[in-house]
């Protein structure tokens, strides 16, 4: 490939080829423009109208929003709707746990013992995946279902009461929340696991520790980017989440997306919608910071 | 470790044995029935082109594989299936493979704290152990921040602080540049004489292995071809790969034409009759196919009838002419085709031969010696290191 040519390249005097160097350094501009456009139309030019309806006061009848600079209504929903921020919380917590607890041995075993068919494994993980996320979801639905295969069997050998049912609960919403982000966590895992140097475990058994003491002095610590990458991949989509709730879930443990999604769709309430998913986000923000300021901003880039 | 403490080897004790020990990766032999002894507190390399099983040798001493058969015993335990953490020996990586995790002090301090050495013995050695490798006051430095040579340093005191009975070191020199890498290897050296410790030294560089070992094999397709000093080595290669692999050398083919006591003569295809001291005669059987072989160095070189010439002679045609300082280097073709290598040292003593003179080529008998053909062609990637 043709490097752009120095200024003072005797051959650059000539205004023709002088042009041709400054096109190539504008090469990477344009070939970054597509993305830049895609993520200023659709991501940042929504954020700043979602941010500013925040500000805005609508009426619900008509849905018309007016500019009126008033940020009462985020202090107002927040301590509205605490009670769904902590179910949340809550669910998106223990559905993170339990994916972390499932994928670490799954993303363990593929790293370490998978050989030449990582990659076969990889994807038999996420064949499931190729599914549509509400078509899954609603077969655990059917799967959960009170006349469903599983509580069906467990019914008829008598090893839960009759009156047990899954559905509706928080542990489904949960079950769903799990099942449903489980590449999330799987995948950043994996790849913590597989770039650690083989060798540098031969090292820690030539310095005699053993595997269990190998594990918990040098393959953990060197994880620990992915683990928290994992965490924050599935925490956060999951906080926000509001399928999983609606299809799974019952009426008293309602999630903020489905609070959100209400205020957008049924009560036409722009304003106090759009500063519950302001604190979202912040939230979310939050999560990253703390990842950047704990484990660098380099990691960051290798797995988020 | 400090610098008054003697280490309590028994000189000449046997450190490490391998017997017959066989290592075959899905059928392909790595490593071929070796037997192998090596004495406490010697500096031992092993030597050999890439694949040779060199590396594989040192990972079963090392306890990272497991012999197919044989058995490897470790100052009298039988370790042939006892795991690396159990074995007295640390390792040297050729990556240096430092934890990137932890700072130099902790990568150091890793081996005697599994040890559950205590608190003030471990800060104790590891600030003598950096002293020894000449990196005092870098203890809290992270391991990427540390340049090759640095790491390679790090690497050995993790290793040696823990004072094993051997030390493995696996190609440690093979990512430093040459100025750097001549200096470790004196450094190396001096540390070992220091320590006491064995050392066994697996590389590919036969400078490196003749630099710094006491005794060394040269080992290829998973046998040993050469054992002993590297001086016994060089000067009386057993076989064909070692004249070659070690240093260079002028093979030629012959047939062993006579065998006396003393001296043995071979016949060359092309009727000169060089003589060889019998001792150094790989085959003894009059009539079985050798060649004989002599060092470049060892050859003197002049003009035709300038002098009279004593021992071993040969005659040809200087082709190649070539100044390279200390010397100069000529190629001499014989008029069977054959074409002889030659180095004369720049000692200012007589005029160089010039390309296309007829020359005289003389040495003693007793620089001569005659192996057995390789079986296996010796390919140029094998020589090349």
């Amino acid at each position: 490939m043709e490097q752009p040519l120095p200024a003072h390249h005797p051959g650059g005097v000539g205004s023709p080829r002088r042009h041709r160097g400054r096109g190539k350094g504008l090469a990477p501009y344009l070939l970054s423009l597509p993305a830049g456009l895609w993520l200023l139309v659709l991501f940042v030019v929504p954020l700043f109208i979602m941010l500013s309806i925040t500000l805005k006061t609508c009426s619900p009848a008509s849905g018309a929003c007016v500019m009126t600079w008033q940020w009462g209504e985020l202090p107002h929903v927040v301590n509205q709707y605490r009670g769904q921020f902590v179910t949340s919380l809550v669910f998106a917590f223990f559905a993170t746990l339990i994916d972390l607890v499932i994928s670490f041995p799954i993303a363990y075993w593929i790293a370490f013992y998978g050989g030449r068919r990582k990659n076969f494994f990889l994807i038999m993980l996420l064949v499931p995946f190729f599914v549509s996320f509400i078509i899954r979801t609603l077969v655990w639905e059917f799967i959960l279902s009170n006349n469903g295969v599983v509580l069906s069997f467990l019914r008829g050998n008598h090893l839960v009461p009759s009156s047990f049912h899954v559905l509706g609960t928080g542990l489904a919403v949960v079950a769903g929340l799990a099942y449903n982000y489980l590449p999330f966590t799987a995948l950043p895992l994996y790849v913590a696991l597989e770039r650690i140097d083989r060798r540098v475990l031969n090292a820690a058994n030539d310095l005699y520790a053993t595997r269990r003491v190998t594990f918990m002095r040098v393959i953990l610590p060197l994880a620990i980017p992915g683990i928290f990458a994992a965490f924050l991949l599935t925490f956060i989509p999951a906080f926000g989440d509001y399928v999983n709730q609606e299809i799974l879930g019952g009426t008293s443990n309602t999630m903020i997306g489905t609070v959100i999604q209400n205020l957008f769709l049924i009560d036409s309430d722009y304003a106090g919608g759009a500063s519950l998913s302001a604190v979202l986000l912040v939230i979310s923000l939050l999560g990253i910071w703390l990842y950047a300021r704990l484990l660098g901003s380099r990691t960051i880039e290798e797995y988020l | 470790m400090s610098d008054t403490s003697t280490t309590s080897v028994t000189p000449g004790s046997v450190n490490v044995s391998l017997s017959d020990v066989t290592k075959s990766f899905d059928g392909v032999v790595a490593v071929d029935q070796l037997n192998l002894t090596i004495n406490d507190g010697e500096f031992f390399s092993l030597l050999g082109p890439s694949g040779c099983g060199k590396t594989t040798t040192l990972r079963m001493i090392g306890g990272f594989e497991e012999p197919t058969s044989g058995r490897i015993v470790l100052g009298g335990r039988d370790v042939t299936y006892t795991a690396p953490y159990h074995r007295d020996v640390n390792t040297v990586f050729q990556s240096y493979a430092l934890f990137p995790h932890l700072d130099v002090y902790e990568n150091v301090a890793f081996g005697l704290r599994r040890k559950k050495v205590a608190k003030d013995e471990v800060k104790k050695r590891v600030g003598a152990m950096l002293e020894i490798v000449d990196l005092p006051g870098y203890e809290k430095r992270r391991v990427n921040q540390l340049s090759g040579g640095q790491q390679q340093r790090i690497a050995l005191a993790r290793a040696l602080v823990n004072e094993p009975a051997l030390l493995l070191l696996d190609e440690p020199m093979s990512a430093l540049d040459a100025k750097l890498r001549h200096q470790m290897q004196i450094e190396l050296k001096s540390i070992q004489s220091r320590v006491g410790i064995t050392f066994l030294y697996v590389t590919h560089d036969q400078e490196e292995a003749m630099t710094m070992s006491d005794r060394l094999v040269v080992m290829r397709q998973g046998k040993i071809e050469g054992i002993g000093s590297p001086q016994d080595v060089y000067d009386n290669p057993s076989t064909e790969f070692v004249a070659t692999f070690l240093g260079a050398s002028n093979l030629l083919a012959g047939t062993i034409a006579s065998r006396g006591q003393e001296i043995t003569a071979v016949a060359l295809e092309n009727g000169t009759t060089l003589q060889v001291p019998t001792a150094r005669v790989a085959t003894s059987t009059v009539g079985s196919v050798v060649k004989v072989g002599v060092r470049p160095e060892k050859i003197r070189i002049h003009v035709s009838g300038s002098t009279t010439t004593t021992g071993n002679t040969l005659r040809g045609r200087v082709r190649v002419s070539t100044f390279t300082g200390v010397g100069n280097q000529y190629i001499v073709e014989m008029a069977s085709g054959e074409d002889i290598t030659v180095y004369a040292q720049n000692i200012g003593e007589e005029l160089a031969p010039r390309s296309g003179e007829e020359v005289e080529l003389s040495w003693p008998i007793e620089h001569t010696f005659a192996v057995r053909p390789a079986e296996n062609v010796i390919s140029s990637d094998e020589l090349a290191s």
